[in-house]
């Protein structure tokens, strides 16, 4: 693509910079992927680095350190214990003792590592009954048990090799002390530190803990789901196994190789309305909402506080009543439909099917939406209206600039480079906007060509509401759900790496200041 | 320029007469809005009040019998059950999410300690996954534990509470504007970290700390899809939300459709309340998260 100067540019026609700023948006796309690579492989590197780094350390530890710190290689906080820091010392020997007990006992870390790769052996059979004389079912390994035990004991000795690291340097720190003459910390230092010095790790362990739990390892649990065959009938416990299969998921899920190309053709379909959804409901609520609230604001306009009022009780009642209600007003037999019926407009029985065509029911939840997110978008436009300074509108105006141009030129520039980032997370959440779908049609109308895919795919069905219906459909396939939330994640995170690094607020901050 | 017989008061004149036309289009505008805004509402209270045989969908927009029975069925149904469900969900989340939220939005806004940056970074790409994938293991683990089905409350306030350190953006925006040099005065004068929190920052911080109750509270009353996972099917466990989507079910609209309504109003009234006297909070919360980022 040529470039321009700034004096070329500005000489350019209306029409050729519009074109030459859409050329350079679509030009920046894979140079911001490119560099997405880039800073992936820089951060690997560095972390290979560190690593390194580490390592050298605990062998210099080792050769510099004194029979105290060798030997609290083996015994964690034997160092801590040997110097006077019973604490600390006690805590690491009681974080060893527990490591040890858990990954030898019976049913313990090594048994979960052990049977990983294969994620159970023996699977529900018949075993006889000496007291009944008769077969009975018996239950044997429990797959789920053993790749969700799996990968806690991964995440476990993780969390042991760090420990023990922590125990090497502090051997390494506190022989520095020691050498140098001065006392080292007691417990009570410790116990104060954690509400002064190291309040942060005090006021982050539980939530950080919460998220580790429920969030973190679910994710990698789920991430793993998707290269096994665990669904309704490979329960892993019950009625089969279930095992590693590979990549056959997410080839059957994006058409790769022989077999069946329905997935790939439902899920292109499906995520091609989720992107539009997204787009016009991200939209649609941005321009309208904020053209409410440049109403409301309007100078002359009475009982401001009034008509704000009335657009926020839609965000005050809970969605799922409002959103239940209006699917149901605009249902084939609902209050729109028999009120038309009955005044005639509507012949018979006729009726306007709202949410139950293709088109009709994709405009109607956008529609429905836009009732929705014009308050909250109300609410951002309106604070962040008054904020803009009112001399440059005294100023366009002396220059006999049109209401028209003093949007174009001033208002709208100034709303897109605050809420830049805000419409980056709204579009992303949009594309998630389970209860406004499910709630409304259930992503129905059903869609005749995906009739052979999972979950009974309808045509308002985003993505994430496809999920939903695998997993709580009559064969809850969950490999296929986690390869769909595999896909949406790897959607969102290309979306938001390419969009915020073309971000005018991110490039060049100073721009309004 | 001065060829027509504008004089600056005529000019003027005619500028008023065109800020009150289009003053009036912006009010018919207005007055339309809110009819449309309004009108579920209103008429799902008026559906509540329905009388009479039909207790599936009609024309009638204005009942033509008016009545207390419906409010009067919902005894005899697992309704108070799930609207007490929800209420102590929703009371106790407001409570302990507060409590997480603030404790890690303050602590990525006042320290800088290493990996902040890598944590935040962290939790953004965490973000970016559905929740709704964490949904099913979860339902496998509280299953073990005995929190789904009947006992499906606390199981549901574990799920709300646990991961909602990551919703810290709005509130660590605002702790971001209150100024450093107070922590310093005060740490200077020998305060620890842990009462310069308490003290100082939280005193000043409670619009913030109102908005997070807020919204904690309001979110378990919506909530559909986790509580409907958890309480996979008992009745007995069931929040508002699942408990009255049910009732719109193909086979039972018909004669619990004004019981629906009934239901969502005596839902929509405490709530809608709370929402309205701290709107304030909300709007400040609202505004300031978006501008921020």
């Amino acid at each position: 693509m040529k470039q321009y100067t700034d004096l070329e540019y500005l000489k350019l026609s209306k029409f050729r910079r519009g074109l030459h700023k859409l050329a350079a948006f679509f030009l920046s796309i894979p140079r911001a992927i490119a560099g997405l690579f880039v800073k992936i492989g820089l951060f690997l590197k560095n972390a290979a680095l560190a690593v390194g780094r580490e390592i050298k350390d605990i062998f210099l530890t080792f050769k510099n350190g004194d029979w105290k710190t060798r030997l609290s290689f083996f015994i964690m906080g034997f160092g801590n214990l040997s110097r006077g820091q019973i604490l600390r010392g006690v805590l690491f020997l009681l974080f060893q003792a527990v490591f040890i007990f858990f990954m030898v006992k019976p049913t313990g870390g090594l048994y979960w590592l052990s049977m990983l790769p294969s994620l159970g052996k023996e699977g529900p059979g018949k075993a006889y009954d000496p007291v009944y004389d008769t077969y009975v079912t018996a239950f044997n390994d429990n797959s789920f048990q053993i790749l969700l035990y799996g990968v806690l004991t991964i995440f476990f000795i993780i969390a042991c090799v760090i420990t023990w690291r922590i125990n090497v340097r502090q051997n390494k720190l506190a022989q520095q002390i020691l050498d140098s003459g001065k006392p080292l910390k007691s417990g009570k230092d410790d116990l104060r530190s954690m509400v002064d010095d190291n309040f942060h790790k005090t006021l982050l362990a539980l939530p950080l803990a919460g998220i580790l739990i429920f969030t973190v390892m679910p994710i990698v649990f789920m991430i793993l789901v998707a290269f096994t065959n665990y669904d309704g009938a490979h329960d892993g416990y019950t009625n089969a196994l279930f095992t590693w299969v590979g990549l056959e998921n997410i080839n059957t899920m994006l058409g790769i190789g022989a077999g069946s190309k329905v997935y790939a053709a439902t899920f292109g379909e499906i995520l091609l309305w989720t992107l539009m959804w997204a787009f016009f409901a991200t939209f649609t609520n941005y321009f309208l909402g904020m053209l409410v609230a440049m109403m409301i604001n309007k100078k002359g306009i009475q009982f401001k506080k009034g008509w704000r009022t009335i657009l926020v009780m839609t965000i005050a009642i809970p969605q799922f009543i409002s959103l239940l209600y209006v699917s149901k007003m605009f249902a084939q037999n609902g209050m729109v439909n028999q009120f038309l019926q009955s005044i005639g407009v509507l012949k018979g029985l006729n009726y306007i099917p709202f949410l139950s065509k293709e088109w009709p029911a994709r405009i109607s939840v956008i529609l429905i939406n836009i009732w929705i997110g014009i308050p909250y978008v109300m609410l951002i436009a309106t604070g962040i209206l008054m904020n803009i300074p009112q001399d440059l509108y005294e100023s366009a105006k002396i220059d006999g600039a049109s209401g028209w141009k003093q949007y174009t030129k001033i208002t709208l520039p100034y709303m897109l480079f605050i809420t830049g980032p805000y419409l980056l997370t709204t579009f992303t959440s949009n594309m998630n906007n389970f209860n406004v779908i499910y709630l409304l049609t259930s992503g129905g109308p059903p869609n005749p060509t995906a009739s052979s895919a999972a979950g009974s795919v309808g045509f308002t069905d985003l993505l994430i509401t496809w999920l939903f219906k695998i997993t709580t459909g009559a064969e809850s396939q969950y490999y296929f759900a986690s390869v769909i939330g595999i896909l949406v994640f790897i959607v969102v995170a290309i979306i938001s790496l390419v969009v915020y690094n073309l971000l005018p607020s991110v490039k060049n901050e100073e721009d309004f200041q | 320029m001065q060829t027509t017989t504008n004089t600056p008061v005529k000019q003027h004149m005619g500028m008023k007469k065109k800020a009150r036309i289009s003053n009036t289009f912006i009010y018919i505008i207005l007055i339309l809005m809110s009819i449309i805004w309004l009108f579920p509402f209103v008429s799902i209270v008026l559906q509540s009040f329905r009388g009479g045989p039909v207790k599936g969908m009609t024309n009638e927009i204005i009942p033509k019998i008016w009545s207390l029975e419906n409010y009067k069925a919902l005894a005899n149904t697992d309704f108070f059950k799930w609207y007490l469900n929800t209420l102590i969900a929703a009371l106790a989340t407001s409570l302990l999410q507060t409590v997480i939220v603030l404790c890690m939005s303050y602590t990525l806004s006042r320290f800088r300690f290493k990996l902040r940056k890598g944590l935040m970074r962290f939790m953004l790409i965490l973000g970016m996954f559905p929740g709704m994938l964490a949904m099913i293991i979860l339902y496998r683990v509280l299953k073990d534990l005995g929190l789904t089905q009947a006992n499906a409350v606390p199981g549901l306030i574990l799920v709300y509470v646990a991961s909602s350190g990551m919703g810290y953006y709005i509130s660590k925006g605002f702790f971001d504007t209150i100024p450093k040099s107070l922590d310093e005065a005060a740490r200077i004068d020998g305060a620890t970290r842990a009462q310069v929190l308490t003290k100082i920052i939280l005193p000043l911080a409670k619009p913030i700390v109102i908005y997070t109750i807020l919204t904690s509270f309001m979110a378990p009353w919506g909530d559909f899809v986790f509580a409907r996972y958890i309480s996979f099917g008992s009745s007995e466990g069931m929040n508002v939300a699942v408990g009255l989507y049910n009732w719109l079910n193909a086979d039972q609209i018909n004669s619990s459709y004004t019981m629906f309504c009934a239901g969502g109003v005596i839902v929509a009234i405490p709530v809608t309340i709370v929402f309205m006297c701290l709107q304030k909070y909300y709007v400040e919360g609202v505004t300031g998260g978006a501008v921020k980022g």
